[in-house]
C-alpha cells in the first residue's frame, strides 16, 4: 500500500492488515501514556478543502500520538482562495517537508488525481472527496462492527454473514459508498434504503440489494443499521418534500426504535447526528448506538493507516 | 534465474535441552528474586511468548504461590523498533499486560535469540511507556553474541558462537506445530550460502 485512496479497490489482504493493526492502536489510546514513537520525525499535513472539525481533529489525534509533526492547511485562509492550483499548492506543502498529505476536497477524483499525477512523492490518503468516497470512515465502521461483535478477540476475523442496512441519501454519500465497497469486500451483505429520488443512477450494478420499506428492513433484524445524515443544502432541492416526510420513510424514529430495541441490530451513524430528523432522541441515546465508539475508533484506525502508510518501506 | 541457497542445518538444542535449560532457568529466577514476589514474566513476540508461558509454568510447579494468568503476558515491540524504515510495514502483535500492571513488578522479559540488542532496546522503551516496573530482567533462550549496543541477559539458555553470515533458528511447537518440516522443539544453526 502506497496511498489510501478508496475502499473500492482496496484488497481484503490490506483491510484486514489496517484493522488487525487499528486493534493494536487502540489499546494504545486506552493507556495512560496515548504516544508511540513510531513516526517520530514525519510530518502529516492535513489539507482540507471542505471544512471538517471532525474528521481533521481525528487524523491530527492519530498522527499526533504516533509522534508526528502535523501541519494543518486551512484552505480559507490560504493561497488557495488566491487561484492558486492544487498541484502548486501541493508542492509547496512537500517543499515545507511533508511525508503524507491527508487531503479532503470538494471533487470527486481529487485524491486519485494527487496520487497518481507525479506532483508529490508523499503517501496520499483520502479524507472524503466530493461523492465518490471516504475510506477512513468505512474501516472505522467496519472496526466498531468487529469489535461490537468480537471484543478483545476481534483480530483475524472478517464481517462474512453479516447483514447491514444503510440508510439515506445515497446519492450524494461518500460514505455509503466507501461502506458499500469495504463492507462487500469484508463478506457482509449490504442492504440500501431511502427515498428513490436519493439512489443513485446504476446503484443495480453494485454488489448490493435495494429495499424502500425501512419497516420491513428492521423485521429482519440485521446486525447493524447505519443511518446517514440527512444535510441541511439537500433539504432545498426536490429529493423530498419536506423534513417530516423524510422522517416518517426513512427516519429511525421512536416507533422503528422500538421494533429493534434490545435486540443485536447495532445502530451506526457517521455524525453529526440530527436529532428528530433521520434519528430520534431514544435511539440516538440508547447502548445500541455506537456513534461515540465510532469516534474513538476513528482514531485507532487512522493511526493504523498512517503506521502502515509512512512506517516501512511501501510494498505493492 | 535465483538460484537457491544452499542450507546446511545443525542442531544445536534438542527438545529435551530446551525442556531442562527452561527449568533451570526458573530456578534461577527465583533464586535471584527470592521467590515470586513482584514477579512477571513478559514474553516478546512471537517465539519469547510460548518459551515465557513456559517458564511461568515451571514457576507455579515449583512456586504454587505463582498464578501463571495474573503474573504472565506478553509485549510487542513492533512500534518500538529502530529499523521500521528498512522494510515494510509489519503488522504489530497483541501486547498483554496482566491487569495488576507493571509498576513496581519484577519484569522479566523472556525472547528466544538474543543478537544485536535492538529487540530489547525497543522493549525497555516500550516498557517505560507502559509503567514503572521495580527492576527489569531479560531471559534468553539462546545468547549467539555480536552485540550492538550495551546489554546483557541475566538468564541465558545457551551460549552459542556464531557468525554473521549463520542463523539461528527455534523451532516451538505452540508457533511452529503447524509447520510441514516441524518434527520437534529444536534450535538449529543455519549456514547460508549463496
Amino acid at each position: 500500500m502506497r496511498h489510501l485512496l478508496a475502499t473500492r479497490n482496496l484488497s481484503y489482504d490490506n483491510a484486514m492488515a489496517i484493522l488487525d493493526t487499528a486493534q493494536e492502536m487502540a489499546t494504545v489510546s486506552a493507556r495512560s501514556i496515548k504516544k508511540l514513537p513510531t513516526l517520530r520525525g514525519q510530518t502529516v499535513v492535513n489539507l482540507f478543502f471542505e471544512d471538517s472539525t471532525r474528521t481533521r481533529t481525528s487524523f491530527e489525534a492519530a498522527a499526533k500520538r504516533l509522534s508526528a509533526d502535523v501541519l494543518n492547511f486551512a484552505v480559507k485562509t490560504s493561497s488557495v482562495s488566491k487561484g492558486e492550483s492544487l498541484k502548486d499548492t501541493v508542492q509547496t506543502l512537500e517543499a515545507i517537508g511533508g511525508d503524507a498529505i491527508v487531503m479532503r476536497h470538494w471533487a470527486s477524483g481529487a485524491a486519485q488525481q494527487l496520487a497518481n499525477f507525479g506532483w508529490s512523492s508523499s503517501a496520499v490518503i483520502n479524507a472524503g472527496d466530493g461523492t465518490h468516497e471516504h475510506p477512513t470512515q468505512a474501516l472505522l465502521d467496519a472496526f466498531t462492527l468487529r469489535h461490537r461483535l468480537h471484543g478483545l478477540q476481534a483480530s483475524g476475523k472478517d464481517l462474512n454473514g453479516l447483514h447491514v442496512v444503510i440508510v439515506g441519501d445515497i446519492l450524494h454519500s461518500r460514505v455509503a459508498r466507501s461502506n458499500v465497497w469495504l463492507l462487500h469486500t469484508l463478506g457482509a451483505k449490504v442492504t440500501l434504503s431511502g427515498p428513490p429520488t436519493l439512489m443513485p443512477v446504476g446503484v443495480t450494478t453494485w454488489p448490493v440489494e435495494i429495499n424502500y420499506d425501512l419497516d420491513a428492513l428492521l423485521t429482519q433484524q440485521p446486525d447493524a443499521i447505519m443511518m446517514l445524515r440527512v444535510q441541511a443544502e439537500r433539504m432545498s432541492g426536490d429529493f423530498f418534500p419536506s423534513a417530516a416526510e423524510y422522517t416518517r420513510g426513512w427516519g429511525l424514529t421512536n416507533d422503528r426504535y422500538k421494533t429493534i430495541e434490545g435486540a443485536g441490530t447495532l445502530i451506526m451513524h457517521p455524525g453529526p447526528m440530527n436529532r428528530g430528523l433521520e434519528i430520534s432522541a431514544a435511539a440516538a441515546d440508547s447502548a445500541q448506538n455506537t456513534a461515540l465508539e465510532q469516534v474513538a475508533n476513528g482514531v485507532s484506525v487512522r493511526m493504523a493507516v498512517l503506521y502502515l502508510l509512512l512506517a516501512g518501506q511501501p510494498g505493492q | 534465474m535465483v538460484q537457491e541457497p544452499v542450507r546446511k542445518a545443525r542442531t544445536v538444542m534438542s527438545e529435551s535441552d530446551i525442556h531442562r535449560v527452561l527449568t533451570r532457568i526458573a530456578h534461577e529466577i527465583l533464586e535471584a528474586n527470592r521467590g515470586v514476589e513482584h514477579l512477571m514474566l513478559l514474553g516478546i513476540p512471537r517465539r519469547g511468548v510460548p518459551l515465557a508461558n513456559r517458564l511461568a509454568e515451571k514457576l507455579a510447579e515449583i512456586e504454587p504461590e505463582y498464578v501463571v494468568l495474573e503474573r504472565t503476558g506478553q509485549l510487542d515491540i513492533t512500534l518500538y523498533r529502530d529499523d521500521l524504515a528498512r522494510a515494510e510495514s509489519r503488522i504489530p502483535a497483541t501486547t498483554i499486560i496482566p491487569p495488576a500492571g507493571i509498576d513496581n513488578a519484577v519484569v522479566v522479559l523472556v525472547d528466544d535469540v538474543l543478537y544485536s540488542g535492538r529487540t530489547i532496546r525497543a522493549a525497555l522503551d516500550a516498557l517505560a511507556d507502559i509503567g514503572r516496573p521495580r527492576t527489569v530482567r531479560l531471559a534468553v533462550l539462546v545468547d549467539r553474541g555480536h552485540r550492538q549496543l550495551p546489554l546483557r541477559a541475566d538468564y541465558v539458555g545457551k551460549n552459542l558462537p556464531t557468525a554473521s553470515s549463520e542463523r539461528v533458528m527455534v523451532q516451538l511447537a505452540e508457533i511452529d506445530g503447524g509447520d510441514d518440516d516441524y518434527t520437534s522443539d529444536q534450535v538449529q544453526i543455519v549456514d547460508v550460502m549463496h
